[in-house]
């Protein structure tokens, strides 16, 4: 079989929906043609790539709670039911549903913007150009923001610290830009972001949380209206001190 | 009112449709490319799929009838009867798109950008955005696939070819255009 028909089954290849004949004729291909074993991986990739630029729009709270409650079927009125121990039973029932959504709700929107997150910092990082502004001097690095976004920041002064400013660049997170700013601790590089803080934004507690997601560590905390996250694959102290700095920043 | 989904699970409509809310929005954004559009769109689905919900069938693929009534609900709209207008659907079957003038893949995806990506399925037209999405996205079989669109599965196959074949071109023509 020529490599031309070889890679008319590769995208049934890549999607898992090949047949063990197919699977196993194709995988001995691959092992012995580089070219085709090449186009294989770069489609791979790409599939790859596209699921996770394709994961873009998010519903907002408002627009999710509208819909649920309009599919939500219509309850008999309360004084229609004789048994008031079983009216109370199910109207707790109902009441720890809704908590229970609710938190749900809660939870699977701020891991869904971590994630998301997540992704832009690996994507800057894995840029042949991360950062706009490049520039360790926290004097360069703020006023370049300044008619870029709808806010301003401050940034601390790190000549006494480990941390070292590699620069910043103007991102989108949930159709609003901010800020995203780069810093370097020994080989382990982290981002900042900086977004104004809108009640419809995947909600965080308030204060300082610390996480894990996706194995890097995370710091969030919102001050003065705006919401910072900080993200990184150094160790929780470093993050968190990093936060720190952020807070301390005059 | 209760019913038995394809994994064994049973539920209400509530249970069985909510989980699928932010996937089903995510998709008919995609779609309409408008935020109030691609809401009104994801409303009026979750309506008719109440309303139709007596007549689900048990046992057949819950989240291919959600996706499927989204669909057509997105084709009777004045943008889905555009998309439909602008690319004959009947055409899957004719010769494949001319041969692409490839980049190794490998450098390609190397220079690529999120946005690049994001702007290019933008630019497909939605019966190839819509097959890459279910795909590549969703994690659909062809067999959901074929269920959600309402084509036989050998269909599924050729406009999944044709279009990450049309993606890769256009990927290829913007680093083209980028280096010049």
């Amino acid at each position: 079989m020529t490599c031309e028909l070889w890679r008319d089954k590769l995208d049934a290849y890549l999607d898992s929906e090949c047949s063990p004949e197919e699977l196993a004729g194709l995988e001995e291909h691959l092992r012995a043609c580089s070219a085709c074993a090449s186009e294989a991986l770069g489609r791979v990739r790409l599939k790859r790539v596209t699921q996770a630029a394709a994961m873009r729009y998010s519903p907002s709270r408002e627009f999710r709670l509208r819909v649920k409650k309009a599919i939500q079927p219509k309850r008999r009125p309360i004084w229609a039911v004789a048994r008031m121990p079983e009216v109370a039973a199910v109207g707790l029932g109902v009441i720890l549903l809704a908590l229970g959504l609710t938190l749900w709700v809660r939870h699977a929107a701020r891991e869904r913007a971590l994630a998301e997150l997540v992704d832009l910092h690996v994507a800057t990082l894995a840029s042949a150009n991360p950062v706009d502004v490049v520039s360790s001097d926290r004097h360069t690095v703020k006023p370049w923001f300044q008619g870029k976004l709808p806010f301003t920041f401050n940034l601390p002064d790190l000549q006494n610290s480990a941390y070292k400013l590699i620069g910043g660049r103007v991102t989108y997170f949930e159709h609003s830009p901010g800020a995203q700013l780069i810093f370097q601790i020994r080989s382990h590089q982290l981002s900042v972001f900086i977004f104004q803080d809108r009640p419809e934004m995947a909600p965080v507690s308030v204060g300082v949380t610390v996480s894990r997601e996706l194995a890097f560590n995370t710091e969030i905390w919102s001050e003065a209206g705006l919401r910072y996250v900080v993200i990184g694959d150094a160790s929780p102290p470093d993050v968190h001190e990093l936060g720190e700095l952020m807070r301390n920043a005059r | 009112m209760a019913v038995v989904d394809p994994s064994g699970d049973t539920g209400s409509f509530e249970e069985l449709a909510m989980p699928l809310f932010a996937s089903l929005y995510n998709f008919a954004h995609w779609l309409t490319q408008d935020r109030a559009q691609a809401e009104d769109l994801v409303q009026e689905t979750y309506m008719k799929a109440l309303r139709g919900f007596s007549s689900y069938r048990q046992g057949t693929n819950f989240r291919a009838w959600m996706y499927r009534i989204l669909r057509n609900t997105f084709l009777t709209t004045q943008a889905g009867l555009k998309a439909c207008a602008s690319l004959s659907l009947d055409s899957d079957d004719e010769a494949t798109a001319p041969s692409l003038h490839e980049t190794p893949e490998a450098v390609l995806l190397a220079r690529v950008e999120r946005e690049t990506i994001q702007k290019t399925l933008e630019e497909l037209p939605v019966k190839f955005r819509e097959i890459i999405l279910l795909s590549d996205l969703e994690e659909m079989t062809y067999l959901e696939i074929s269920d959600t669109l309402g084509i036989p599965v050998g269909t599924v196959m050729s406009r999944l070819s044709r279009a990450r074949k049309a993606m890769r071109q256009l990927l290829a023509s913007k680093l083209q255009g980028a280096l010049r």
